[in-house]
């Protein structure tokens, strides 16, 4: 139970606000935000991810093919493929929330719409650029 | 459209006992009638017992928030005829203690509000003979959107944030902030930035966003509070990078 500073000690004939231990559950906005939250550990995994491939490419072959099986071991793939999913879902809200956050002026206020597209045209061509660099451009 | 609907009330008479209950009452339907209207319909023809609080009808005032059928609202502007055939189901907002049946202590938030100081602040006062402080139209615009709260607290009602910690400032009185910050007129920038760049200010707000849906008069309260995050951390930045430029 949750009571607000205010009222803290004070009137009992007030009836208190409560808050469930599912209040996220609640709402299909709060659970959307909730996932959204939850998505953070899946871009701290892939962080983690990168750091092992690295560190497996700078000691040597027998290590990186070692990480290539490891890789491509079904539930590494499984956690992989659910963690793709959570972070595609972290940029889109991101990018999403960014209008809201950011006020842009070239001369006059730039429209929300252009920002939010600005953000995704960036993402199209990084996506591009690493494409391009894996396929041997 | 049926021409008789059931509202369930929320009732809580703290001399009735320390629970919240729900009376039905079934009243006519008119297409052109609020969901205030019924609880009016209720309180002079059928029971007159029943509190809550309301009084332009017209949007204005803020007085007249509850949850309808789960969402918070303000009745008057909610109309029965777009609430399915019933039952409507009504309830004091969420997240505020209850004084008495549809009524909640607005306190805590009427402090919070004094406390990011939402009026025009100047150093130096300019003499009356001077004249008044001009703003373009192009300025004006600048804070027109957070100027149109009305204090309604229905933002407060939708946020998990403040129903979990109770310290947070909030949405409204954050985006009021924000509304005298952007005014040309205004000096109070620093002033308010002691308050809000607390924990229990911009920082505990973690962009849920609700309160933005919610808001009847799309003050974008969420919207203020990432704007007033982002200035923040500017202002950190040049303070620490250029401790003279700083403020
Ligand atoms: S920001 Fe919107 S919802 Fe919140 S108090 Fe103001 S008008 Fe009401
Ligand atoms: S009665 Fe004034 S806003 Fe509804």
């Amino acid at each position: 139970m949750s009571t607000s500073p205010a009222q803290q000690g004070r009137n009992p004939r007030l009836l208190q606000p409560t808050i469930s231990m599912g209040w996220w559950l609640q709402r299909g906005t709060y659970f959307a935000f909730m996932m959204r939250e939850l998505s953070c550990v899946f871009v701290a995994w892939f962080v983690l991810y990168l750091i092992l491939l690295v560190r497996s490419v700078s000691r040597g072959e027998a290590s990186y093919q070692h990480f290539l099986e490891r890789s491509a071991a079904a539930d590494i793939v499984l956690l992989n493929v659910i963690s793709l999913a959570f972070v595609v879902y972290h940029t889109v809200t991101f990018f999403n929330a960014a209008p809201q956050a950011m006020v842009a002026l070239v001369g006059t206020r730039v429209p929300g719409a252009l920002i939010g597209a600005s953000h995704y045209a960036a993402w199209v061509a990084v996506s591009a650029f690493v494409a391009w660099v894996l396929l041997g451009g | 459209m049926a021409d008789r609907i059931t509202l369930q009330v929320a009732r809580y008479r703290p001399d009735a006992g320390p629970e919240q209950t729900f009376q039905e009452y079934e009243i006519p339907c008119r297409k052109e009638w609020s969901v205030l209207d019924g609880l009016n319909y209720i309180k002079d023809h059928v029971d007159g017992t029943l509190a809550y609080r309301w009084s332009c009808r017209m949007g204005i005032c803020g007085s007249c928030g509850m949850n309808v059928n789960g969402e918070p609202k303000l009745t008057c502007g909610t109309f029965l005829s777009h609430c399915g055939s019933g039952p409507v189901r009504i309830e004091p907002l969420r997240n505020f203690p209850i004084i008495r049946d549809l009524i909640v202590d607005i306190s805590d938030f009427m402090r919070k509000l004094v406390s990011v100081k939402p009026w025009v602040i100047r150093a130096i006062e300019k003499p009356l003979s001077e004249g008044e402080y001009r703003q373009t139209p192009q300025q004006h615009d600048e804070y027109k959107q957070f100027s149109m709260c009305i204090n309604c607290m229905i933002c407060y009602s939708a946020c998990p944030v403040y129903a979990l910690d109770p310290h947070f400032i909030g949405p409204a009185a954050i985006a009021l902030a924000q509304r005298y910050n952007l005014d040309s007129r205004d000096e109070g920038n620093a002033e308010r930035m002691d308050v809000l760049s607390q924990h229990e200010g911009i920082w505990d707000c973690t962009f849920v966003g609700e309160c933005t849906k919610v808001c009847p008069k799309n003050v974008d309260p969420a919207g203020a509070i990432q704007r007033y995050k982002l200035s923040a951390a500017l202002d950190t930045m040049t303070s620490f990078f250029m401790p003279r430029g700083g403020r």
